[in-house]
């Protein structure tokens, strides 16, 4: 399984914001047991989904030369509920991307709905980093690997980009 | 230039959003570490508040040097920081109480040299 709390990008404006999906579904069987007779997105799985939105915006700026790990989560508030059916809009801000790490905010919109929003904070880890060795690399690093569910972007050109 | 009150309550402001502490817990004397809990990660997270909340640049190591007095270091003897670590203490770490910690420089007391009035002290020479 991979570790994807994302369907896909919609907008991708390199340095600047990404905005992606993630569609809620009653076939997604966590949803069966959070909770019995109230399936609801839960919490801990919409900040990945915000982390991954903004992680690769992030890891992007730098064109992943360096390993972006989730740091910290200074603040998320959850003002509602996101259930099967629902369509979740994340909208990544960066907010600053140096040398050591970066932060963004975002939000997760169910149409006009807003369901929560956030701080993350992410460091970066060189590749001989000891600590990096004990994370699971495939699924917890922000990388180009991610990209493939990258499917609308816009390079620093501003034009159009071909990624897959 | 903003007073010394004015950069205090906009620190202690910044502390309390990214250590989720309460204002009376942020004095000046406070440890970030030892009083306040912060831990390696916050250290970014201060920084990038206090960027954006006093209109400053913080270059990487300038507020929080790292590796300061490490075991490779030659600046560490018996658990202690040596007299030449202390100078490097000095030059790297203007706005810190070096002088309280040269008494009794145990290397597990470095960590108290990072203080809420180092960090005002900080922001105000950038502020000049």
């Amino acid at each position: 399984m991979r570790w994807y709390w994302v369907d896909k990008f919609i907008e991708f404006d390199s340095g600047k914001r990404a905005r992606s999906i993630k569609n809620v579904s009653l076939a997604e069987e966590h949803l069966h047991d959070h909770f019995p007779g109230f399936p609801v997105m839960p919490g801990s799985l919409m900040i990945e989904g915000m982390a991954q939105t903004g992680g690769i915006l992030l890891g992007e700026h730098f064109q992943f030369r360096y390993n972006v790990i989730l740091a910290k989560v200074p603040k998320v508030t959850f003002h509602s509920w996101a259930c099967p059916g629902d369509q979740i809009i994340y909208t990544a801000d960066l907010q600053d991307a140096r040398v050591e790490g970066g932060s963004v905010t975002v939000t997760a919109k169910v149409g006009d709905r807003l369901v929560a929003d956030a701080e993350i904070v992410f460091v970066h880890l060189s590749s001989d980093d000891p600590q990096l060795s004990r994370i699971d690399q495939k699924n917890f690093v922000f990388r180009m690997n991610l990209l493939d569910i990258l499917t609308v972007g816009k390079v620093d050109t501003g034009s159009a980009d071909s990624a897959p | 230039m903003p007073s010394s009150e004015e950069i205090f309550e906009k620190v202690q402001e910044t502390l309390v959003d990214a250590l989720g502490v309460d204002d009376d817990e942020v004095t000046p004397s406070a440890t970030l570490i030892g009083d306040l809990g912060a831990e390696s990660i916050d250290f970014l997270d201060i920084v990038f508040r206090l960027e954006k909340n006093f209109d400053i640049k913080i270059p990487r190591g300038e507020l929080f040097p790292e590796n300061l007095a490490s075991a490779d270091s030659g600046f560490v003897a018996d658990g202690k920081v040596t007299t030449d670590g202390i100078a490097q203490l000095r030059e790297k770490m203007p706005h810190a109480d070096v002088d309280s910690f040269a008494k009794d420089p145990q290397v597990s007391r470095i960590q108290d040299l990072f203080t809420v009035d180092m960090i005002c002290k900080f922001v105000a020479a950038r502020l000049k």
